[in-house]
């Protein structure tokens, strides 16, 4: 596949030049390939270097080895195109809902240089962009005015704000009650069907990337590789009745045996 | 009386239970005025030396905000650059931390030969045992961003000077202000100390020579006026600070 918009070739990453001459790496071998407007899941336990892939994808990092293509272009530092959102939402708390959502239009060009003149279609694509995910009403309020969930809304509109090819999403709903994070599933899926842009779901809940995820990539930890590719061909639109659905729980299933079966697999101390 | 009235008054009443019984003791055990004067005394010395009181009281005043404001200068230029740098962090802290434990008083005499009897000791007094905590106050509030949050922020191409003004900045406001509160009833210490020593004018000054002539109420007069002026400071600052930072103090308001 050449056309492909993520390509990583035999990436390995070690977080420094220490560990790089011990040969411990973070990543390792990642050979991995998304297509344009695919929706990726990456699950596995924790500390399984899950976030420094998507520093790499980013360019936040550098590969140690191996080549990194974006849009078929090699990365070489921070990569514009791209929005990110973490478990925890990080709005600045003396900004409102509004201002925390333009704030990347502060500082990415093109739009930081026409900030000024543009502002007010700016802020109309701000309140559109909150309309969406629900958060008409809310613009005015401060990130502490907020619950939880609509926290993380709007730290996913910051995102997405700068209209990015590429959305990179670190556990983003690992905070949430189980009710409104499938309300955030829905939004998110609703988001992505309309605009078709590229999701990176890091998660460790299996259910989630299942349920939104054309590809689910799962992850082994130290060494972090992937083990297991599995495409998820449920129909789309997908409802949150298709949760429920055994064809759904035989997906979940077997890729927690894969998770299951490495953990088995290793030494036990 | 609800529990709110109780609590704002509060201050107010133990300052007049604590007057009652101080007077009290003087009058009851008949303790001479020279060795430690009773309220009424220090407040009809008070009176009688109000013009003064004043003038040395002034004269501290705008000493100290002399000092003051050269230690806000300093103090956020310092942070500024130690928070957001880590060699300079490394650097500059210790160093810091070493000459913060030094006796500022110590400094007087030094300050004296360079400068001379008058303001000028007591306003680098002033400066030198107030800026450190601004300093401090502020290099924390840039060095501890979230990482996620500068990520954000640096995969759109980010400098480190926009992540600095947009976040780091409004950030340690609260910090800042936290440490004006602090520094400034530590101008009012430096100030007062120096001018013991290195000075015909202020309320330290004022407090030796009552001192020496046995004035003990004039004198308890005086350290009454810097501990209101300092009081009256540290409120100012508190306003300000509620009322510019209000984001880092929901907690309290809310309840």
């Amino acid at each position: 596949m050449s056309n492909a918009f993520v390509d990583f070739q035999n990436v390995w990453l070690a977080y420094n030049d220490e560990l790089l001459a011990n040969n411990q790496f973070a990543v390792e071998d990642i050979d991995f390939k998304v297509n344009k407007g695919e929706f990726v899941a990456i699950v596995g336990p924790s500390g399984c270097g899950k976030s420094t892939f998507m520093k790499l994808t980013t360019g936040l990092k550098m590969p140690s080895k191996g080549k990194i293509l974006v849009d078929g272009e090699p990365v070489k530092g921070p990569l514009k195109i791209s929005g990110m959102a973490f478990q925890a939402s990080s709005l600045l708390p003396w900004r409102t809902t509004l201002n925390n959502v333009l704030l990347p239009l502060e500082i990415v060009q093109p739009y930081r240089d026409n900030f000024k003149t543009n502002k007010d279609a700016y802020v109309d694509r701000a309140r559109k962009l909150l309309e969406t995910v629900g958060l008409k009403g809310y613009e005015d309020k401060y990130p502490w005015e907020l619950s939880g969930g609509m926290q993380q809304r709007a730290s996913i509109c910051r995102a997405l704000i700068h209209e990015p090819k590429m959305l990179l999403l670190d556990e983003p709903f690992g905070a949430l009650d189980a009710f409104t994070r499938e309300d955030l599933w829905c939004i998110l899926r609703d988001l992505w069907q309309e605009q078709r842009f590229n999701i990176i779901l890091v998660t460790h809940d299996l259910r989630e990337s299942v349920f939104l995820a054309d590809t689910v990539y799962v992850m082994s930890k130290s060494p972090g590789r992937f083990i297991v590719r599995k495409e998820i061909e449920l129909p789309r639109p997908r409802d949150l009745a298709v949760t429920y659905t055994p064809e759904f729980t035989a997906i979940v299933q077997e890729l927690r045996g894969h998770i299951g079966a490495h953990r088995q697999a290793l030494p036990t101390a | 009386m609800k529990p709110k009235t109780i609590e704002r008054w509060s201050p107010w009443l133990l300052l007049i239970a604590t007057l009652a019984i101080w007077e009290i003791i003087c009058k009851g055990f008949g303790v001479s005025e020279f060795i430690f004067p009773s309220p009424s005394r220090i407040a009809q010395q008070m009176i009688e030396y109000h013009e003064v009181i004043a003038g040395h009281a002034w004269r501290t005043y705008w000493v100290t905000m002399v000092g003051f404001g050269i230690a806000i200068v300093v103090g956020v230029l310092l942070g500024f650059v130690i928070g957001s740098s880590r060699v300079a962090y490394a650097a500059v802290y210790p160093l810091m931390t070493a000459f913060n434990a030094l006796p500022k008083a110590a400094f007087v005499p030094i300050l004296v030969v360079w400068f001379g009897i008058g303001a000028g000791p007591a306003i680098l007094t002033a400066f030198l045992i107030s800026f450190f905590p601004i300093m401090v106050n502020i290099a924390t509030g840039l060095a501890t961003l979230e990482p996620e949050l500068e990520d954000v922020l640096r995969v759109l191409g980010a400098k480190r000077w926009d992540v600095l003004t947009k976040v780091g900045l409004p950030r340690s406001m609260p910090y800042f202000f936290g440490s004006l509160k602090v520094a400034i009833t530590l101008a009012f210490v430096g100030t007062t100390v120096s001018e013991m020593t290195a000075s015909n004018e202020g309320i330290g000054y004022l407090l030796i020579s009552a001192g020496s002539a046995m004035q003990m109420g004039l004198a308890f007069a005086g350290l009454v006026v810097v501990g209101a002026m300092a009081m009256v400071m540290y409120e100012l600052f508190d306003y300000v600070e509620r009322h510019t930072t209000a984001w880092a103090h929901r907690g309290s308001q809310n309840s």
